[in-house]
């Protein structure tokens, strides 16, 4: 069998399994977040924390539960990174915290998990001790996902509910969907993932003695229980440096099919929750279709780009296999570089930077679409119902008349919460791209050119859109580096959050105006295409000139 | 006197934190590795350790250098991918150098190569492939040249200088690459004779011109040899690099090839399901077999 066929197939297979995810996760999902039970469990959880499960928020109140969360959580995940060698010192790494992992890291890497980026500024097997990874860094792993979930149902009830003030219970939803969905399905892939290899133990492993006499220590730690959550959540922050490449995060071809799938599975499903709740299931499948057309355009893309090898070193080699592992090889690392970027995950199996000049310039555009196709967990559904606000927008602007969306009213006010939300991150990316090149600090990139260049819109677009791959030659552990991407990820988590929130609580209020005959069906072809259109094209229209100068220079 | 709303939200914040940490960050984790202690798993989850003689030789996960202490290939072992971290799982790293990594920084003849600063060299990633690649070549006994590579096993680049910086007439063409006193891997470029690079020379002006050269578009070299992995610890290597490498082996250890090939096939891992990944040759298993015949 080709490379090509093969490869094709592992696509194929992926989309087969979602599919049937998409119906049976996705109404899973559906009956956790609509269902009035609480378990006993859970209640027990209401009550240490303190809260009234019973008692529904207005949006004001849910986004302060949100930031006030995540603030704590900032803020004690920070505390924890400064204070791991106190307890449970393995690996007993020789180098004192203050050398080796900084204030400027650690205010970096804890934003970074808390906005579920995962962006990484170090080395995982040189820095962090077992215990931060799977008590800190792993436990964000699955409440920051919870969080993103939690956020776009409260979007979704946005739409659903009729003359209301309250979009749900932030506690409620964060409990729920961390305890019925992302734990029981990490605690099973996590299982599967040892029986491929993935490493599992809380020692420092093996120092041994090689064929030829060297020296090697295999390294050991909580690998699998963080490997499922990381890919699970859409996280993407690998316990080692070199991420899902490693043998130990990701041992068999087989493996790496699984990863690419759970971090596709519950995006992928999420419309069908959004169409559950707003009771049409047509929406969903709608929504469904926007996110599959992007994923599957840009995975063909990527794969034609990777197994052409175009460029220079690309042809002295006649593949493009610098970067990638043999058991992957290029087509199935080409596949797992698009998705993770269409998510918003951010592991990576092989190494961007090294990629052919188009091959690296779709992770970029992946992410600069906004994470949308099919995004990270939840952010990705609420990403999306925001383009589609524009949408008919855009399209009650062509006809003259005030556009709808499941049953309510797009105003101005409404509109101008979905604007907000788009804008943010572009200005976020462009500016912080400016400031680099403008103050010196581009000067740590590791390739000259335009690549060197790509490298500093690589890391914005990664940290603003809240991906965490990068471009890695870089180096980005200095102060200024660590400071502003961490700014970036702050504000491109969280601002966008608040905006959605905010729209959610004015759709909620309205009623349902009736559909009439002037009314654009947003289930049909048409739209779709046109949700497509307006991802693409805004795109396009704001990042062509940064994208001009980095890899279309460097490819064309 | 009731709590006010905005402290008890960061009170719930600071419960829910904890409580998700022991539930999350400890029971989920410890769980994980209590039921990877299962027979069957705990080989797995303890790096899949391969033991001689009861003693651990290495991880069938994770590859290793075949080489001597000074770096060369030991010629009775197939030699593993080069790695951007030499096989140390303590510091794992890719080379992340570009597509058009094309031109090397050169040393300071003055100073000493070999001392503990270098020359403050630094080679591009095209004239890695291309040194990597000449060297795999005589060591195998095969034709190691390619594309966009000189005799010499550097990266066959020219900076050209026009009269009106990126048209007109060649006023001059340096190969950047090939430090003085090197012999230019072309002597004329539009009719100007080509220059050797020159340390401290400033070329930034000129236009960077890979040549391609006449090189076949498939070395005999396959690229996984010449290409550094993305987990620099790759346990593989493919099965036309094995097959590359089988004579050599068979000559040395004095076996025949037949009983080298089989031991290829034995430890080549096909693609899963039959479609996912690529084939792939386990070096540090087949390397054992080797050790374990003789």
């Amino acid at each position: 069998m080709s490379t090509t066929t093969a490869g094709a197939i592992f696509v194929l297979s992926l989309i087969a399994a979602l599919a049937v995810a998409y119906r049976y996760l996705g109404d899973y999902m559906f009956r956790v977040v609509d269902g009035e039970r609480h378990s006993r469990v859970e209640r027990g959880v209401y009550r240490v924390l303190g809260v009234d499960p019973g008692a529904e928020q207005s949006w004001g109140v849910y986004a302060r539960s949100v930031l006030a969360f995540s603030l704590i959580s900032i803020l004690g995940l920070f505390a924890f990174l400064r204070l791991q060698d106190l307890i449970f010192k393995v690996p007993d790494f020789a180098t004192p915290i203050n050398e080796r992992v900084f204030p400027h890291l650690a205010w970096n890497t804890a934003v970074s998990f808390v906005t579920n980026t995962n962006w990484q500024a170090y080395s995982g097997e040189a820095a962090m001790t077992h215990f931060v990874q799977m008590a800190g860094l792993a436990v964000q792993n699955f409440v920051s996902a919870a969080v993103g979930i939690a956020v776009a149902v409260a979007l979704v009830r946005g739409f659903a509910r009729r003359k209301s003030e309250q979009l749900g219970n932030f506690w409620v939803d964060l409990t729920r969907i961390t305890l019925r969905i992302l734990l029981p399905l990490a605690v099973v892939a996590a299982v599967v993932l040892v029986a491929g290899g993935v490493v599992q133990n809380l020692t420092d492993g093996t120092t041994l003695s090689t064929l030829t006499g060297a020296q090697q220590h295999i390294t050991g730690g909580p690998v699998a229980s963080q490997e499922a959550i990381k890919e699970l959540g859409t996280n993407g922050g690998g316990f080692y440096n070199v991420n899902s490449a490693h043998p130990f995060e990701n041992p068999t071809a087989w493996t790496d099919w699984l990863e690419v799938f759970l971090l596709l599975v519950i995006p992928f499903s999420l419309p069908r929750v959004f169409g559950r709740m707003v009771k049409d299931n047509r929406q969903g499948y709608a929504i469904l279709a926007v996110m599959g057309i992007i994923a599957v355009a840009s995975i063909v893309l990527t794969n034609v780009f990777e197994l052409g090898h175009a460029g220079t070193v690309p042809q002295a080699l006649g593949a493009a296999l610098e970067g990638k592992d043999v058991r992957f090889g290029v087509s199935n690392s080409a596949t797992f570089a698009a998705a993770t970027t269409l998510t918003s995950t951010g592991a990576v199996n092989s190494f961007h930077d090294s990629y052919t000049a188009l091959g690296g310039m779709m992770p970029i555009v992946n992410m600069m679409l906004g994470e949308v196709a099919p995004g990270g967990v939840g952010s990705g559904l609420y990403g999306m119902l925001v383009i589609a606000v524009i949408t008919v927008f855009v399209a009650g602007l062509m006809v003259g008349r005030t556009p709808e969306y499941i049953g309510k009213k797009i105003g101005a006010r409404e509109i101008k919460f979905a604007s907000m939300y788009f804008l943010i991150t572009p200005a976020l990316v462009l500016i912080g791209v400016a400031a680099a090149m403008a103050t010196g600090n581009w000067q740590t990139q590791a390739n000259v050119g335009p690549h060197g260049f790509s490298e500093v819109v690589y890391a914005f677009t990664s940290a603003a859109n809240n991906n965490g791959s990068a471009f890695a030659g870089i180096t980005v552990n200095t102060p200024w580096w660590d400071t502003a991407l961490g700014l970036a990820m702050l504000l491109g988590r969280f601002l966008p959050l608040i905006f959605v929130l905010g729209l959610a609580g004015s759709l909620a209020r309205q009623k349902a105006v009736p559909a009439s005959a002037g009314t654009l069906p947003t289930h049909r072809p048409l739209f779709v295409g046109m949700v497509v259109g307006v991802v693409v094209i805004l795109v396009a229209l704001t990042f062509l000139p940064a994208l001009a100068l980095g890899p279309l220079a460097e490819g064309l | 006197m009731r709590t006010p709303r905005w402290i008890s939200q960061h009170l719930a914040a600071v419960r829910a934190l904890l409580l998700f940490t022991v539930l999350l960050g400890l029971l989920y984790p410890l769980a994980i590795t209590g039921v990877a202690r299962i027979p069957g798993l705990r080989d797995h989850a303890n790096g899949s350790l391969i033991e001689v003689n009861g003693q651990p030789v290495g991880s069938s996960l994770i590859g290793q250098s075949f080489t001597d202490a000074d770096g060369n290939p030991v010629p009775r072992y197939f030699q593993s991918r080069p790695s951007a971290s030499g096989y140390d799982p303590d510091a794992t790293a890719a080379s992340n150098l570009g597509p058009e990594s094309i031109e090397d920084t050169l040393g300071d003849p003055a100073l000493d190569p070999d001392s503990a600063d270098g020359d403050g060299s630094k080679q591009a990633l095209l004239t890695q492939v291309c040194a990597r690649s000449k060297a795999v070549g005589e060591l195998e006994g095969v034709d190691g040249s390619r594309p966009y590579c000189t005799a010499d096993g550097v990266g066959a680049v020219l900076r050209v200088f026009r009269t009106d910086g990126l048209t007109g007439k060649v006023t001059r063409a340096v190969s950047v690459n090939q430090a003085c006193p090197a012999t230019p891997f072309i002597a004329t470029y539009e009719g100007v004779t080509v220059e050797c690079g020159r340390f401290g020379e400033d070329y930034r002006k000129g236009v960077l011109v890979p040549v391609r050269g006449s090189a076949p578009e498939r070395s005999a070299v396959p690229a996984d040899a010449v290409t550094a992995s993305g987990s620099s610890l790759d346990p593989h290597i493919s099965v036309d690099y094995a097959n590359l490498q089988a004579k050599r082996v068979a000559t040395i250890r004095g076996v025949p090839l037949d009983r080298v090939n089989a031991l290829i096939d034995e430890h080549t891992d096909g693609r899963a399901l039959g479609f996912m990944g690529e084939p792939a040759v386990n070096v540090l298993t087949l390397n054992l077999a080797l050790d374990r015949m003789q």
